[in-house]
């Protein structure tokens, strides 16, 4: 293959990615979408194959064997995984872009029939230090990301003393050992910079997500996928390799977006999540309690729960993380069809950081055959809630908070929240009284028309159903 | 201890104090009931019903009331027909009581060396939601007048197209909207009503659009919430444009419904004779206030009088009228009180003065007249949250350039970079740089359309499409030595699991998302 045909190939290739992530606009275009994607990377890993930089029988061999090796491990965790457990696999899979983008770094490095000279040679290293670094930082926060959230790792924020000094620290060291990695001109001695960056841009991945608590998990790992994509780019700038540039452009700014829409709908900047712990302008978060909610709690029962909801209209569901915890996600299906065939009107609402990762209860709720039509974003559902008879809240507590709207002492103050409270009765389902991740107490708990649903989601929600079908 | 429940004796209250269900209730709770034979009845409740849950019947008035602990009732103890008398020596009473309208009966009942508790003076606070007597009768009441006017008024309240011609709905106007303002407007927006209603506290606007009823403001600005989520006296000025406003609503509607009310004083007089001659004929209005005076001019307690063609109800006995249902919901709300009263839930009553709701209901201990309670510590709807007490700390904010020069800064240092890129990098990166911009704003773009439902896709499939990194290893893996190929190797191996698994498990996902 020409030259030429490989440019046109690329080319054809960023259109079909450009149509792959345009398709997903709606859920009637997005299996075409995901088509597209892989007839452009297909077109795009054979160009390469069989264009000019590619040489030898040897290495056709030897990229057949490392593809059907990754590959079959690839679709197994993809069979194989659970869609409670997505947002681990996506954070695992970030890590590994991370480390090809480190491997690539290093080989080119290393590869010094580039030819490059002046200005240019200092470019491409500066590319090739920055491609190291972010594939690094990618590797490292990645993986403690998927420690995190799979629960191999507490996902209580890790606040060392004097953290942003740490962090200053590590930016600076990496600037000096890219200085003196440029300044060098054998390729031997220039790996002792650049391992040194490495070992940096390792750490700073680790104490940056270390830092960062369970439920900003939805930033981290967006922020990931963007950065995943942002060390595509930097490898595309040191192979000259436009392809490599726009993809990793554009899944980069995708995760930027997405790591801005989790921001807002906490109402947090993404500074003070990244620079991790939970109100970070100083205080524990608990010690915000300026109005400590009064009065009692009412508990309700299943049966109690089962008889609300047949004689009720309207009902909206509001899951949560608890609701995937729980893996309850089928039963609140089984609850919403019986509901839905005695003529009640059951919808959702979802909260744009419910859960673990963007979009994570929509995945959830569509694996349990859930219609999309009745899921719908909080923006949408929120002006309904006056004229609904029940809500369900499962396993959800700071996105369902009044607090959030009327304390303005609240840490969580001025976060939008789905306004559970206007509805005629609420039910929270809850294991226990504990406050939740922002350590804010909950005053919905507290209120007349909210009942309380003690014990595991997916428990007490079949109760309910039995009860219902009883 | 032992509770007994004496028929009401006055005229046409139908109520009864306690329910069989909730005399049932109350042994739970370690009292014993007794009941005096027919109380009961006029609610629908036979002797039988409560000897089925174990009630005593007791077939004497003066029995009954001297073998009681604690006696509860429903109206105030009537001094003409000599129920304080009857009342046990150091004897408990819990019912309506109207202290601040009644200081002779507060007189007898401590002479009594008796514990009162007033089932009206309960504080309005959240907690006491559940023994809010007062307000499960207003709605009660509210509804009531909704049906009352419907009885009275001659046409349809929905309007309707038929063969035989055009009716027009009837326009309902409600003023004062609390418990009983709310339950009306349901009731006659559930009657297909075109409804207005009207509030000197500007916070229940919103109530009032959520039943579907429009608000009419007066035009004069004044908050008129006073301390318990009741209504003040307004200031002459804002008095002056509500008669306005109510003179030209009397013009417009069919149906007035009034239930303004301000705690201790006097009904307010807002309808005035001239407004009711105004009104067209036939309509009606139901002044709920008729007890306390009544909030229109002509109203008279009791009756129904027609002046200038305009009906007008003053009933005062609105939640007697609906006798089943008003019984279950007070003797709920005895029941709520008779539970905070004795948490032990052995049997015996403790008056607990520390306890604000307990404090606030309760008019005479053991003979001592306690009315009225210290003011409530809370309003209930808070008009506006006080200055929080403690202001946060200040932060430590250290210097903090105005915007314009944070802003005027940051495109400077960018036009900066931007100028020693241009003036320094070779040709071949300024063209990469170039389609990096651009493709930087193609994702912008795009992404923006992504719908949130398909945010966990996006990612998986970005994800997937970020593996494109193996075209870098694949353009590697030919190069000379063994260290390169075998690195590019690894790399490939990497991002072919990306790619695959990338992809298929986004395929497996969209395939989930179905209508």
């Amino acid at each position: 293959m020409s030259v030429g045909l490989v440019t046109i190939s690329y080319i054809i290739a960023t259109i079909l990615f450009i149509k792959s992530l345009g398709g997903l606009s709606n859920p009637e275009s997005s299996r075409q979408g995901n088509y597209f994607g892989i007839a452009g990377m297909t077109i795009a890993i054979l160009a390469t194959v069989f264009g000019p930089q590619v040489s030898g029988i040897g290495s056709l061999l030897t990229i057949v064997i490392c593809m059907a090796v990754g590959g079959s491990v690839g679709i197994y965790a993809a069979v194989k995984v659970k869609m409670t457990e997505m947002p681990e696999l996506v954070a695992l899979m970030h890590s590994l872009v991370g480390l090809a983008a480190v491997l690539v770094g290093y080989a080119t490095f290393i590869d010094t029939n580039t030819g490059f000279v002046g200005a240019e040679k200092t470019i491409h290293e500066v590319e090739i230090f920055v491609g190291v670094l972010i594939g690094a930082v990618t590797f490292s926060g990645s993986l403690i990301a998927f420690g995190k959230l799979a629960g191999k790792i507490s996902g209580k924020p890790l606040l060392l003393p004097a953290r942003h000094f740490l962090n200053l620290a590590l930016l600076i060291g990496s600037i000096v050992l890219g200085k003196w990695f440029l300044n060098v001109e054998d390729v031997q001695i220039g790996l002792i910079p650049l391992l040194l960056m490495t070992v940096l841009a390792l750490l700073f991945g680790i104490h940056m997500v270390m830092a960062i608590g369970g439920a900003d998990m939805p930033v981290v790992v967006s922020m990931l996928n963007s950065y995943s994509g942002w060390a595509a780019a930097a490898t595309g700038f040191m192979l000259s390799n436009d392809l490599l540039i726009v993809t990793g452009a554009l899944v980069g700014s995708s995760g930027a977006i997405l790591s801005y829409i989790m921001c807002r709908a906490m109402n947090r900047h993404f500074l003070s999540v990244i620079a991790g712990g939970f109100g970070t302008d100083g205080g524990t978060p608990a010690a915000a309690g300026s109005a400590e909610p009064q009065g009692e709690v009412q508990p309700i029962s299943a049966q109690d729960t089962a008889e609300l909801l047949k004689e009720s209209h309207h009902v909206i569901i509001v899951p949560g993380y608890g609701m995937a915890v729980a893996q309850a996600q089928h039963t609140v299906y089984e609850i919403t069809k019986f509901l839905r065939d005695q003529g009640i009107e059951v919808r959702f609402g979802i909260h744009p950081v419910a859960g673990r990762m963007p979009g994570h209860m929509n995945v959830l709720l569509a694996e349990a055959k859930v219609p999309y039509d009745i899921v719908l974003e909080m923006d949408e559902i929120n002006e309904d809630f006056p004229e609904t008879d029940v809500v369900m809240v499962i396993g959800a507590n700071d996105i369902v908070n009044p607090a959030a709207q009327d304390d303005p002492n609240s840490p969580i103050a001025g976060m939008p929240v789905l306004e559970v409270w206007k509805a005629k009765t609420s039910i929270v389902m809850k294991r226990s009284m504990a406050s939740g991740y922002a350590g804010v107490d909950n005053p919905l708990f507290y209120k007349d028309n909210n009942r309380m649903l003690f014990g595991d989601a997916k428990k007490m929600l079949d109760e309910v159903l039995v009860s219902l079908k009883g | 201890m032992r509770i007994g429940i004496p028929r009401e004796t006055h005229e046409g209250e139908k109520r009864v104090a306690t329910t069989p269900e909730v005399a049932d209730k109350l042994q739970k709770l370690g009292f014993t009931v007794a009941i005096e034979s027919g109380a009961g009845a006029a609610s629908d409740y036979d002797d039988e019903a409560y000897k089925a849950v174990g009630v005593e019947i007791v077939n004497d008035t003066k029995t009954l009331y001297d073998t009681s602990d604690i006696v509860l009732k429903v109206r105030a103890p009537d001094l003409g027909r000599g129920e304080v008398d009857l009342l046990r020596e150091g004897g408990n009473l819990i019912s309506f009581i109207w202290p601040g309208q009644n200081p002779e009966l507060l007189d007898k009942l401590a002479a009594k060396k008796a514990s009162v508790l007033a089932m009206d003076m309960v504080p309005r606070i959240s907690r006491a939601q559940k023994l809010d007597a007062l307000s499960s009768m207003a709605n009660i009441a509210g509804y009531r007048a909704v049906i009352e006017a419907a009885h009275q008024f001659g046409r349809f309240f929905t309007g309707q197209i038929t063969a035989a011609g055009k009716v027009p709905p009837a326009k309902v106007f409600i003023i004062g909207v609390g418990v009983a303002g709310l339950a009306a407007i349901g009731a006659a927006n559930g009657l297909g009503a075109i409804v207005r209603a009207s509030d000197t506290r500007p916070e229940v606007k919103d109530q009032v659009k959520s039943l579907g009823a429009e608000f009419v403001d007066v035009d004069y600005k004044e908050e008129g919430t006073g301390v318990g989520g009741y209504a003040k006296v307004m200031s002459e000025g804002y008095q002056k444009a509500q008669r306005e406003m109510y003179a030209k609503q009397a013009k417009e509607v069919d149906i007035i419904i009034t239930t303004a009310l301000i705690p201790g004083k006097p009904a307010p007089r807002l309808i005035t004779a001239e407004m009711v001659e105004s009104m067209k004929p036939g309509s009606v209005i139901v002044d709920l206030a008729a007890e306390q005076g009544g909030n229109c001019e002509l109203t008279v307690p009791n009756q129904v009088v027609v002046r200038h063609g305009v009906t007008i109800i003053g009933y005062t006995d609105l939640p007697s009228r609906l006798p089943r249902q008003a019984s279950n919901l007070y003797s709920t709300n005895l029941l709520r009180m008779l539970e905070e009263l004795c948490k032990t839930k052995d049997g015996i009553i403790d008056i607990n003065m520390e306890d604000e709701v307990i404090r606030g209901a309760t008019v005479i201990k053991e003979g001592s007249i306690t009315y009225p309670p210290p003011p409530p510590k809370l309003s209930a709807a808070p008009a506006k949250p006080a200055v929080a007490a403690v202001p946060a700390e200040p932060k430590k904010e250290g210097f903090k350039l105005p915007p314009v020069v944070s802003n005027g800064l940051l495109i400077a240092l960018a036009a900066f970079a931007a100028y020693g890129i241009g003036i320094g990098a070779p040709t071949a990166f300024m063209e990469h740089l170039t389609v990096f911009v651009l493709a930087c704003f193609v994702g912008y773009m795009v992404i923006w359309n992504v719908t949130p439902a398909l945010h966990t896709p996006l990612m998986s499939v970005t994800n997937a499409i970020s593996s494109i990194i193996a075209i870098g290893a694949l353009i590697q893996i030919s190069s000379p030595g063994k260290m390169l190929t075998a690195l590019a190797a690894l790399a490939l191996v990497l991002t072919s699991v990306n790619m695959f698994g990338g992809f298929w498990v986004t395929q497996r996902m969209l395939r989930m998302f179905r209508k």
